[in-house]
């Protein structure tokens, strides 16, 4: 009797596994076929001489690569970019979602105007960073008018600005939401208590609101981040595949050998890529769960 | 009166940076209406310089303009009725976008819900690889999609683009997150009504999740109508290049008509805006946390 009532259990859980299997087929085929698999080959690309000698060659490809001057260039304005974007989207969205969480007038229109930029394509508006960036443009003018000199912004040292600022227009929204979602989310008692203990709103933010915006803080920091290897189409757009020096970017880096069918100095950089992002995505992890692990139940 | 104080400048720091997040997507829509000439006369020098093009008569200065002096449709009948082939790269995008759309969250529908549905150690280990492989930069997955449309020999085509962006693991991820928030009391009626798992998916989950799949959607289409480096890297035919791609290649000549096609172009994702931003918000605050 107890016997087939375990029978009948564990045929219940292979029937399960089946079937759980079945539904996700679909999917697990395609990523297994077009990310995974292929993503081995990359792998073993990157430690052979040549796809038709295929001969194994450690660490050369990696050296390589390492002493390539664009890759070093295209690494560091990347890094130097990300540095810079990802900290301002971050805080200056949070800034945002704390002026909108104060009940002020219009905030429901505020926040479809904070959001607008994320449905625009970049394409489209492209024009207009060109009209306002230009040596004669609009910017250079509204900063004359305080004394400063315009500067051709394409060309000089401050051409990061440039795109920054169109990173941070286009991505604000989207991390607004999410802060505005984790603020309300906030135990109104918590809060409540802290008022009646005379906190100030400073303090309130810092050791109240902050510890439980932690996880919405790591994943804003992560998808910001993402979003920040992303800004060759922005640079593409603007100035498309040659640009100042300054913002060259790994993506123009890996169009490059991509056009030069560079299969091994491709695969190493791929790896090199993925383990760099891996140990970054870790490391956010591993933040987060030190940071806010007092606030979660 | 302190407090009143502090909100009054918080409105007013709150306007003033409203404003400016929709001042380039307004001057753009109010530029479109310019006659070719005001454009050519006003920005042509942009045009000169960052792609030295056709030479026709260009202003020596940029005037930021928001008001045109003339309104003029000229430019909206060439785009939409006199050149072809504006609509033909507007249609590129939609067939390389639509296909995407509609595959992504169909096969994400079928994962999500077996991620929701048999829940077990593998299924959690593949879920967090799912995450990660979300994660990871396109400059990554990219050498991968290159390699397996040289191998199934569609490198070149459309559907090099295609595939990858239809096995993308986004919508997977978002979904499974609205799917494990259906309360488990309404799967478990339907199963005691004898429903096999088809039906509770089609009956129960789908139409629980109806507001999330309009969602996704519309994250999914806004990211592939954007986009540009898969489509430069993996397509050769410079016809079948979608319309975000040859925005950039405008040149001098066409001055006069960029604004237009520019509007043209964001007309599908602000109208998606103007519908579903209730949905876009809930879709955004549900991706809010990578755990659980």
């Amino acid at each position: 009797m107890k016997l087939t009532k375990r029978m009948e259990k564990l045929n219940l859980r292979a029937r399960d596994s089946i079937h759980g299997a079945l539904w996700l087929a679909p999917s697990i085929a395609g990523v297994a076929a077009f990310y995974v698999v292929p993503f081995f080959i990359v792998v073993y690309y990157a430690f052979i001489n040549s796809p038709l000698r295929a001969e194994f060659v450690f660490f050369d490809n990696f050296e390589r690569l390492f002493q390539n001057q664009a890759f070093k260039l295209a690494a560091s304005n990347t890094l130097r970019f990300s540095v810079v974007s990802v900290p301002l989207a971050v805080i200056l969205s949070l800034g945002i979602a704390l002026m909108l969480e104060a009940r002020i007038p219009l905030r429901s229109q505020f926040r479809t105007f904070f959001l607008s930029p994320l449905m625009v394509p970049v394409a489209s508006v492209v024009l207009i960073w060109q009209v306002l960036f230009h040596p004669n443009g609009a910017v250079n003018e509204f900063i004359e008018l305080f004394g400063v000199q315009g500067i051709d912004w394409m060309q000089s040292e401050l051409n990061q600005v440039v795109v920054v600022v169109l990173f941070l227009w286009k991505n604000l929204g989207f991390n607004m939401i999410l802060f505005m979602a984790a603020l309300s989310n906030i135990p109104k008692d918590v809060l409540e208590t802290a008022d009646t203990e005379g906190a100030g709103p400073i303090r309130k933010l810092f050791y109240i609101k902050l510890r439980y915006l932690s996880p919405t803080l790591l994943f804003v920091t992560i998808f910001s981040l993402i979003n920040s290897f992303k800004v060759f189409r922005e640079i593409y757009l603007l100035t498309g595949d040659y640009p100042y020096e300054g913002l060259y970017m790994l993506q123009h880096f890996m169009n490059n050998i991509f056009r030069a069918l560079d299969y091994q100095r491709l695969a190493s950089a791929a790896v090199v890529m993925t383990v760099a992002m891996v140990i970054i995505i870790a490391a956010l992890f591993v933040m987060e769960e030190r940071f806010g692990r007092d606030v979660e139940e | 009166m302190r407090r009143f104080f502090g909100r009054g400048t918080l409105f007013a720091v709150s306007a003033v940076f409203a404003l400016l997040f929709l001042m380039p997507t307004a001057l753009t829509i109010s530029n479109s209406f310019m006659t070719q000439s005001e454009i050519e006369v006003n920005y042509g020098m942009i045009f000169e310089s960052t792609k030295p093009g056709v030479g026709s008569y260009v202003g020596d200065s940029v005037n930021l303009k928001f008001i045109p002096d003339k309104v003029s449709f000229n430019q909206y009948a060439t785009v939409l009725f006199k050149s072809p082939e504006y609509l033909l790269k507007f249609w590129n995008s939609v067939i390389l976008v639509i296909p995407i759309v509609f595959f992504q969250v169909a096969i994400a529908a079928f994962a999500a819900y077996s991620f929701t549905r048999f829940r077990s150690k593998i299924k959690n280990a593949i879920f967090f690889f799912y995450i990660v492989l979300m994660l990871m930069p396109y400059q990554v997955t990219m050498v991968p999609n290159y390699l397996v449309a040289e191998y199934l020999g569609i490198l070149g085509s459309r559907w090099a683009v295609i595939f990858p962006g239809v096995f993308a693991p986004f919508s997977v991820f978002l979904l499974t997150k609205f799917m494990r928030r259906i309360p488990s009391s309404l799967i478990e009626a339907a199963k005691l009504d004898g429903a096999n798992e088809f039906q509770i998916f089609t009956g129960v989950c789908l139409p629980q999740c109806r507001s999330a799949l309009y969602s996704i959607a519309i994250l999914v289409f806004i990211d592939y109508w954007n986009m540009v480096e898969l489509p430069i890297i993996l397509m050769d035919d410079a016809g079948a290049l979608p319309l975000s791609v040859y925005l950039s290649t405008i040149n001098a000549g066409e001055a006069g008509i960029a604004f237009a096609i520019a509007v043209v172009y964001m007309i599908p994702p602000l109208f998606l805006f103007l519908h579903g931003e209730e949905a876009l918000v809930e879709g955004i605050t549900h991706s809010g946390s990578v755990k659980g």
